[in-house]
């Protein structure tokens, strides 16, 4: 126990000399210059709050009980003030940590018991949730629950479900980081926003292309950049992400710079356009089938759209699985070498995997590009592409229930709590880390082999 | 003529900076064989602790210039150390064993975590400050009016690189810390079987890399005199590229690749075209990996079954 207090006052002055100039020192533009003001009493609140959070996690990783004080205190600092809006998150949030170490440990402990006493009964399998799920996605529209908010919220989840999906053929299958995903993604959407507003082509005949120049530009990049090793193939993938981001901000004459491109035509529905008055030529949904014209039609209509692009995605992804190329890639994944001896040719399950990935990004594109009406670089930042991994690596990398958890977890809820919003980021990044950090084995512990050898042949 | 050589002196003295990250990235890739995609930010934070050790300063009535840089280059220089020494005991040493990816994503959550909480505490509008050193001697005038000029501030950030880059190759090289480090670069287990503590050895060269991360930090600020939450993400790319383009793991390779950089840059922006010298340096990196992956300076990579 006294080791453990002096371990943790070291870490807590360590937390306070870090937190000093940063959280100490708040810095504003004055009249002439920088003026600041002092903060001291922040940097004491941070270094209490990381001893509590050192001290009590040690007793968690031992599955002590005890750690659950620290639960207590971050409830508690729920209804206390702090300094800042910020270390009450971090006091909150260090309860909520330790509370999950806990249960991890616990967990695990239990996990080493004989399985006959621990085995849960799940009431149904995964399948028939996911089916279950989907049915509650189609159904969700209808019900009172569906505010235009919600909606709108709903629509922004699945467009994450569906670009984490498709980021998970390639990080998730092959094993490949790739760090330039919304480089994907932003060709998609400006690809059907210009082909829209300068040939007039609709929405269902860009979708496709979209999809194809995506995955085009990934077999273009591919080729070459595949013969990398994973961490330099990462880093050429966010170079990528990078030049297509300023190649956008730049090219002012075709893509508009920064100010982006805006009035992008809506998508129809066998031609039955959502509004309120139809362009020449076209009839309205709501004329063609009179009903009285209800905005909320449009946003139901693109709610299905996004739902069945995501399923589709969903569908294939999980179909790509079972094919040969699908083991290719898991054999790719596990291990490089043995792959390669086995006689799969690596470069082209890679190639594979990185522009079929692409090409989940350009549909995403081009359904962005349609819901909002409006593209620009600003959409297509590194911080995009961070999100959608980290959606893919906190699902548990690989697992598609997974993903769909973590994307209600991490677009879902900030949305709905607004007051969270801003420490979204900062929770992906702590995320990151202690999710690699608390799985050593990382990547390989959540991804079940589809075929396993068996002792007993089947009957 | 006179035009080119100025973009020699701008593109020296960006590539000195470029060249100081670097070396923070080579020598933990020469280590552990991982990128430290958080390094950028740790330039970041140093930068920052310059900008607000200067409002401090200012305000504490420190009037003498000359004082209060050398104080805020050391206290800057060793917290930011501390930053280096913290991310890798808590992101990274936990990882030693495990897959090769896992320290990277890791390092990508550490940096977005990093960016996210200077953004938070200091907010996310560019901080400006004045100028503390300024004047220069011109070197050439031409006939339009056009002077070559090197200003005192170029000739302050290229003295303490060289002075820095010497310092740190003499380090590597003669004393028993660079041994024990360039004995964990061959073989770690071997190293701590003739008694070397491997970790303290790994600890001590984040430390050394942050540091040089916040020298370079202070400089960009005394430069440019902006600092944001987000100016680590490219210049860390920029030094990541040098650090490749020298071949990741060699030292001098880092410095001449770190100068190659800041020279692309300054030259493509003041030839070719501003806009697009990003894009001109991510192409570089791109070309290099695709077509001499082991960099100038490299050694070939052995992958041993």
């Amino acid at each position: 126990m006294q080791a453990r207090i002096k371990d943790a006052l070291i870490t807590a002055l360590i937390a306070a000399i870090l937190a000093l100039p940063l959280a100490g020192v708040r810095t504003e533009d004055g009249v002439n210059g920088l003026v600041f003001e002092n903060r001291l009493g922040a940097v004491a609140a941070a270094a209490a709050i990381v001893f509590a959070g050192r001290l009590f996690w040690g007793m968690a990783r031992d599955a002590q009980p005890a750690s659950l004080i620290a639960t207590l205190i971050g409830m508690v600092s729920l209804f206390v003030d702090f300094p800042t809006a910020f270390l009450k998150t971090a006091a909150v949030g260090m309860g909520v940590v330790v509370g999950l170490r806990f249960l991890f440990a616990k967990f695990s402990r239990m996990e080493n018991k004989p399985a006959a006493l621990t085995k849960i009964k799940m009431p149904f399998s995964l399948s028939a949730f996911s089916y279950l799920l989907i049915i509650a996605a189609i159904i969700f529209p209808f019900t009172p629950l569906a505010s235009r908010y919600a909606l709108d919220v709903a629509i922004m989840v699945m467009t994450y479900i569906m670009l984490a999906w498709g980021l998970n053929i390639t990080v998730g299958y092959a094993g490949l980081l790739d760090l330039g995903y919304a480089g994907f993604y932003a060709l998609g959407a400006y690809c059907y926003a210009l082909l829209a507003q300068q040939t007039g082509i609709g929405f269902w005949a860009c979708l496709p292309l979209a999809g194809l120049v995506a995955a085009g530009a990934g077999l273009i990049l591919g080729a070459p950049v595949l013969r990398l090793r994973g961490d330099y193939f990462a880093v050429v993938t966010l170079g990528f992400g990078e030049i297509v981001r300023l190649v956008l901000i730049n090219w002012t004459n075709l893509t508009g710079g920064p100010n982006g491109v805006a009035d992008i035509p809506r998508p129809t529905l066998f031609g039955l356009e959502f509004a309120h008055t139809a362009t020449e030529g076209h009839t309205t949904f709501n004329d063609f089938f009179h009903l009285d014209f209800n905005p909320v039609q449009r946003v139901i209509f693109i709610y299905f759209i996004i739902l069945f692009l995501a399923l589709l995605v969903g569908w294939f992804a999980t179909r790509l699985r079972r094919l040969p190329l699908g083991r290719a890639w898991e054999a790719f994944r596990e291990d490089e070498i043995a792959c390669a001896s086995l006689g799969i040719n690596r470069t082209w399950i890679k190639l594979a995997a990185y522009s079929l990935g692409a090409m989940v990004a350009g549909l995403a594109g081009a359904f962005f590009a349609a819901r909002q009406g409006f593209v620009s670089p600003e959409s297509f930042t590194f911080t995009e592409s961070a999100t959608i991994l980290a959606i893919v690596i906190l699902g548990g990398i690989g697992h598609p229930l997974g993903i769909v958890l973590a994307a209600f977890f991490i677009i879902g809820l900030p949305e709905l709590f607004r007051g969270f919003e801003q420490y979204r980021m900062l929770a992906f990044g702590l995320g990151m880390v202690l999710i690699m950090v608390w799985r050593p084995g990382g990547m390989m512990e959540s991804r079940e082999p589809t075929v396993k050898l068996s002792e007993q042949p089947h009957a | 003529m006179a035009y080119f050589l100025q973009q020699l002196i701008n593109g020296l003295t960006l590539g000195a900076v470029y060249g100081l990250i670097a070396i923070g990235y080579t020598m933990v890739y020469g280590i552990i064989g991982m990128i430290n995609f958080a390094h950028g930010e740790i330039f970041m934070i140093g930068a920052f602790i310059t900008v607000i050790g200067f409002a401090v300063l200012s305000a504490a009535g420190v009037s003498s210039v000359a004082l209060a840089l050398l104080i805020i280059l050391v206290v800057s220089v060793l917290i930011t150390s501390l930053y280096g020494w913290s991310i890798e005991r808590v992101a990274y040493r936990p990882l030693r064993k495990s897959t090769r990816l896992a320290p990277l994503i890791s390092a990508i959550g550490m940096s977005v975590l990093l960016q996210n909480y200077v953004q938070l505490l200091q907010g996310a509008r560019v901080k400006t400050m004045e100028p503390v050193l300024q004047g220069g001697i011109t070197l050439m005038q031409r006939a339009d009016g056009f002077a070559v000029s090197l200003s005192y501030l170029q000739m302050v950030i290229l003295v303490l690189t060289i002075s820095l880059m010497a310092s740190i190759s003499l380090l590597v090289s003669r004393t028993p810390l660079g041994r024990a480090q360039r004995a964990c670069e061959q073989d770690k287990i071997m190293a701590a079987l003739v008694g070397i503590n491997v970790d303290r050895t790994i600890s001590t060269t984040f430390v050394l890399g942050a540091a040089l991360a916040a020298v370079a930090g202070f400089m960009v600020t005394m430069y440019y005199g902006v600092v944001d939450f987000y100016m680590g993400f490219l210049a860390g790319m920029k030094a990541f590229a040098a650090a490749v383009l020298g071949g990741i793991g060699s030292l001098p390779g880092a410095m001449i690749g770190g100068v190659m950089i800041g020279m692309i840059e300054s030259f493509w922006g003041g030839y070719v075209n501003a806009e697009y010298k990003d894009v001109a340096v991510f192409g570089v990196l791109m070309m290099v990996l695709i077509v001499r992956p082991n960099g100038l300076f490299g050694r070939p990579e052995i992958e041993k079954v």
